[in-house]
């Protein structure tokens, strides 16, 4: 039998990626822009930020002037500008969701919380930057600019205003109790409102001089909800309310403020009309959080990739020097220079975090640069509804589920939609419009996937591997002293799982979004993808992975029509034991596909990034142990989803179904001696009977899982071996004289 | 105040706080991995940088060339925080920049750069770097530079300068015993090797960045290749300082005490 061997390596890490690296492996080398922007927002999380937490900062729940400080900084290093558009005082062109993850990265590789000081800022605006008119999104964006060289101004800092205390809005967004009714409404005047909400955990309250709040109408001349901005100034109370006693990102200020405001109806994001004597808003509050946090939510992901990434030097470190100073390890032995890597385990269990933290960091930054390429898509996408007379609701829907058939089209071609050599001008427009749409409906259908899947992923099982990356670290791993913060990291892992849409309603879109028949196209595709990948590197894993999403496939589909030993239907909504786990399945497999792409651009592009061979590698081996582990995870919840509904086969089963009786064993001993020493499940005359619980399940009608499974358990042949190599080049790989934070 | 020239030469080093152990190579000695670290400009000639944009700005007319010797991508690397800081115009030589070079072949592929600089007023120049440098810091090349381009009014060790309205200028010197030399010099050419300045590293400035690399860019693309060899160059051996560690550990000690130790100990 041929069998594939992989070149034999004789590079391996020699430095922890730097720079170079990362910016071929997350696509902004050619981005200068974002380059500098990167140095920028690391000196400030590696200097200040990294002083604050050092200093004690995260002891107090108060905003101090300390942290207010930090929101200086941020201003005069450019990361308050970057969410803005050029024509408002920003400097960066183009759709931000890669500069703001980068900058979430960076911030939260040493403090979260002023990760999140620094983007509650962004999530304020989002609402008026996506739903906005015209005019509020000038008006706000420029207020909440930085001065300019000569300009004497503070800039204005936001809220968003959403969650309430309970019982009313947190999981469910439709739950709200703040409301919105007519204050006064004069003839040939615009209509006054009279806001009152009451907020809970809504950060940058501390200092916020407006609020986006999400209310509902109070009052039979609204119509259904909205989103209002609040200025401190405006009648009535803005009160900021207690400050919330967290446990985490303390370097964000959060509180429970309550709003009784009088504001113009003008205030309503993106404005309302007036139909038969009601106001009715132009977009419901649901419309536009939904368009904010699909958004919003890839740089929460993105805090937690950047904490298992930076946990990896202070780990090492640490490691290396456990012995060093104790008068039996002297200078020069294998206990001085390796200290607790001498040791298998803890290089294994390093593996393992790194390969989950590149996973995490790659998925986190394919769903922001998924948002940037869908952005202009989508405003192309708007522009020629608009002109076809169609704004939102259903009818948008309908004419973009017209474009499906062109979009796979699209797909099966593999590149873009031809045109006719002869065509009217009629017809290549029409063509046009129909390929910007299909290229939106794919864009779409992915970004919808992955936003999720990395908030899902990155963060909750995030939150797991930060406490492996503490327990590497002994006792240490708990103390304000440990190197990295790693132990404020863990805690703050978890609330980056809960906020802005904890697991269960990431999950809950996931199992929408993956389904959409688009994205499986797209997703069927991939897996040839990662077959070819493995042909041209077979070390990555990718083949592995490959199996594994062909089994996570077949499983789909296979559940979408199955049914439980009760028949009642497996996949729907409402059953969340199924639909949810698969969701959980296709974030590994989504995760290990895009770190194996990450890899792979690297390979391509070695020479820009110096001597990165050994670096590609190592990376490479690290896809193969997530590739593995990711494939274990999705065979396990299949095969899980697949058997567990059946009922076990009894003993009790008239038909004796799956067993033999031991009259027919002789018979057929006499014509095929020994058979029956295959017989596992053999029913006495007596009717006695093996001491188990039933006779053993067969694979039945779903011997496709099966054979699936198998091939699946076969591929992750090697696996180890690149765990090894990956061990083995960690205890070598130099790392820095000290650490770079705090400066 | 008179426009100035001021060319600062300054080199990339790998990031200080990484490791930096010297290793033995076929072509001489090397830093390990020296390629794969992240580098910096030298901080003794980014000291002479920021003071270099400092002056520009209070007289206008002015112009800063950085001319820099060093691996294209490790410079490229290095302008992507550098450029927020100031604003200067580059020109860049492709070639090594470990600190293992032979000093007089980088002076002379230096001194030919900034002879052939469109534009340069010599009688306007003031040709700026470290007095010591990160890689190893012999101290020698800025001057050796000055002197191929016949500059003979050169100071070392500079911690200040301050212009006057009729061209000259007052230098401030490091000499020994913790004490400054002032010296009074009638205008330029002239070479300083700045010690650490008075200024601290500017903040990085993302727009400003954005605003210089439209002119860094195209120098970096331009960038000739230079070949720096070290023939006839032996080093016998190459090592870091050694770290000494006596650790002893006293209660109740008064800081009075300590002082005192600490006196016998350095005396």
């Amino acid at each position: 039998m041929a069998t594939v061997t992989p070149a034999l390596q004789t590079e391996s890490l020699r430095t922890l990626p730097g720079d170079p690296v990362r910016q071929i492996q997350w696509r902004f080398a050619d981005r200068y822009d974002l380059q500098m922007l990167v140095q920028a927002v690391r000196e400030v999380a590696r200097g200040p930020v990294a002083r604050l937490v050092a200093g004690g900062a995260r002891q107090s729940h108060e905003w101090t002037p300390e942290k207010h400080a930090l929101l200086e900084a941020f201003d005069a290093s450019g990361i308050t500008a970057a969410f803005l558009d050029v024509e408002n005082g920003g400097y960066l062109e183009g759709p931000k969701n890669l500069a703001l993850a980068l900058i979430a990265f960076e911030l939260a590789w040493v403090d979260a919380g002023a990760a999140t000081a620094s983007l509650a800022g962004c999530l304020a605006l989002s609402p008026i930057h996506e739903r906005g008119t015209p005019e509020q999104r000038a008006h706000y964006m420029k207020l909440c600019a930085p001065a300019a060289p000569g300009e004497d101004r503070k800039p204005w800092r936001g809220a968003f205003c959403l969650t309430e205390p309970l019982p009313y809005v947190g999981v469910d967004t439709g739950m709200l109790s703040g409301k919105v009714r007519i204050a006064e409404w004069k003839d040939g005047k615009e209509p006054l409102l009279q806001v009152e909400k009451r907020g809970r955990f809504i950060t940058n309250m501390g200092f916020a001089n407006f609020v986006t709040a999400a209310v509902d109408s109070g009052d039979q001349r609204i119509s259904g909800s909205c989103v209002v901005i609040l200025e401190e100034t405006d009648p009535g109370i803005f009160d900021r309310g207690a400050v919330t006693r967290k446990l985490v990102h303390q370097l964000s200020s959060t509180s429970d403020p309550i709003f009784s405001l009088t504001v113009p109806a003008s205030r309503i994001v993106g404005g309302y009309t007036v139909k038969d004597g009601c106001i009715v808003p132009n977009f419901s509050h649901s419309e536009i959080i939904e368009a904010v946090f699909r958004r919003t939510r890839v740089t929460v992901a993105i805090m937690t990739s950047a904490k298992l990434l930076s946990a990896v030097e202070p780990v090492v470190r640490y490691q290396r020097n456990r012995f060093r100073g104790a008068e039996q390890t002297t200078p020069g032995s294998v206990r001085h220079e390796l200290g607790l890597q001498q040791r298998e385990d803890a290089l294994h269990r390093v593996v393992d975090l790194w390969a989950m933290g590149e996973a995490s960091a790659a998925l986190g930054f394919a769903a922001a640069r998924a948002f940037d390429e869908l952005d202009p898509l989508e405003k192309q996408k708007d522009a020629i509804l608009a002109a076809e007379g169609i704004n939102g609701g259903r009818a948008e829907l309908k004419k973009l589920k017209s474009v499906w058939p062109a979009a796979l089209e699209h797909l099966r071609r593999g590149s873009g939609i031809e045109t006719p050599l002869v065509a009217s001008r009629d017809v290549l427009e029409r063509e046009a419009k129909q390929d910007a749409l299909a290229r939106y409906v794919l864009a779409d259908a992915v970004a919808g996937v992955l936003c999720p899947a990395a908030k899902l992923w990155n963060t909750g099982l995030g939150a797991n591997a930060m406490r492996e990356a503490l327990s590497l670290m002994g006792g240490y791993g708990i103390t304000e002293d440990c190197p990295g913060f790693l132990a404020y990291k863990w805690m703050d892992a978890q609330l980056e799982a809960t906020y802005e849409g904890p697991e269960a309603v990431q999950r809950r879109n996931l199992i929408v979004t993956m389904t959409h028949d688009l994205f499986l196209e797209q997703f069927r595709m991939w897996i040839p993808e990662m077959r070819k990948i493995a042909s041209r590197r077979p070390g990555t894993g990718a083949c592995e992975l490959a199996s594994a999403m062909r089994l996570w496939l077949w499983t789909y589909e296979h559940l979408r029509t199955a049914t439980d030993a009760e028949g009642a239907k497996l996949y729907n909504s409402a059953r969340q034991g199924v639909t949810f786990r698969l969701a959980d399945a296709l974030c590994w497999l989504l995760a290990s596909r895009q770190q194996i792409l990450d890899v792979m651009e690297l390979d391509a592009k070695q020479a820009e990034a110096g001597d990165a061979e050994g670096t590609v590698a190592f990376l490479s081996d690290l896809c193969h142990v997530q590739a593995a582990r990711a494939a274990g995870e999705a065979g396990r919840i299949c095969a899980e989803l697949v058997y567990g509904y059946n009922a076990h086969p009894s003993w009790d089963d008239p038909l004796h179904a799956g067993c033999f009786l031991s009259e027919e064993l002789d018979a057929w001993e006499s014509c095929a001696p020994g058979i029956a020493a295959y017989a596992l499940d053999v029913l006495q005359p007596d009717g006695s009977h093996p001491e188990k619980a039933g006779p053993c399940a067969q694979c039945g009608e779903n011997a496709g899982f099966q054979r699936l499974r198998n091939q699946l358990d076969l591929c992750l042949t090697g696996s180890q071996l690149a765990k090894d190599r990956a061990a083995k080049a960690l205890a070598q790989v130099m790392i820095p004289a000290v650490p770079d934070y705090p400066r | 105040m008179n426009p100035l020239h001021i060319v600062v030469c300054g080199s990339v080093v790998p990031d200080p706080l990484q490791t930096l152990e010297p290793v033995t190579t076929a072509a001489g000695p090397e830093l390990k991995n020296e390629m794969l670290l992240p580098a910096v400009l030298d901080p003794w000639a980014a000291c002479s940088l920021y003071e270099a944009a400092h002056l520009a700005q209070l007289s206008s007319g002015s112009r800063v060339w950085l001319v820099c010797l060093g691996p294209k991508a490790k410079v490229q690397q290095a302008m992507m925080s550098l450029a927020q800081k100031a604003a200067f115009e580059l020109v860049l030589l492709d070639g090594p920049a470990h600190g293992f070079a032979d000093a007089h072949v980088t002076a002379e592929a230096l001194a030919a750069a900034i002879a052939g600089l469109a534009g340069l007023d010599r009688t306007h120049l003031l040709l700026f770097g470290g007095w010591e440098s990160a890689s190893r810091g012999q101290g020698v090349t800025l001057q050796m530079v000055g002197e191929r381009l016949g500059i003979t009014d050169q100071f070392q060790g500079v911690d200040r300068i301050a212009l006057g309205d009729d061209g000259s200028f007052e230098v401030i010197e490091r000499v020994e015993g913790g004490k400054h030399l002032v010296s009074r010099c009638d205008g330029p050419p002239a070479v300083l090797g700045w010690a650490t300045g008075e200024r601290g590293e500017p903040r990085n400035d993302p727009q400003m960045g954005m605003k210089n690399m439209r002119v860094l860019l195209p120098a970096l693309q331009k960038a000739a290749p230079v070949a720096v060899s070290a023939e006839g160059l032996k080093y016998e051996g190459v090592r870091v300082p050694t770290q000494q560690r006596q650790t002893r550990i006293v209660k109740d000690m008064s800081p009075e005490a300590i002082a005192q130790e600490l006196l016998a100990w350095m005396q």
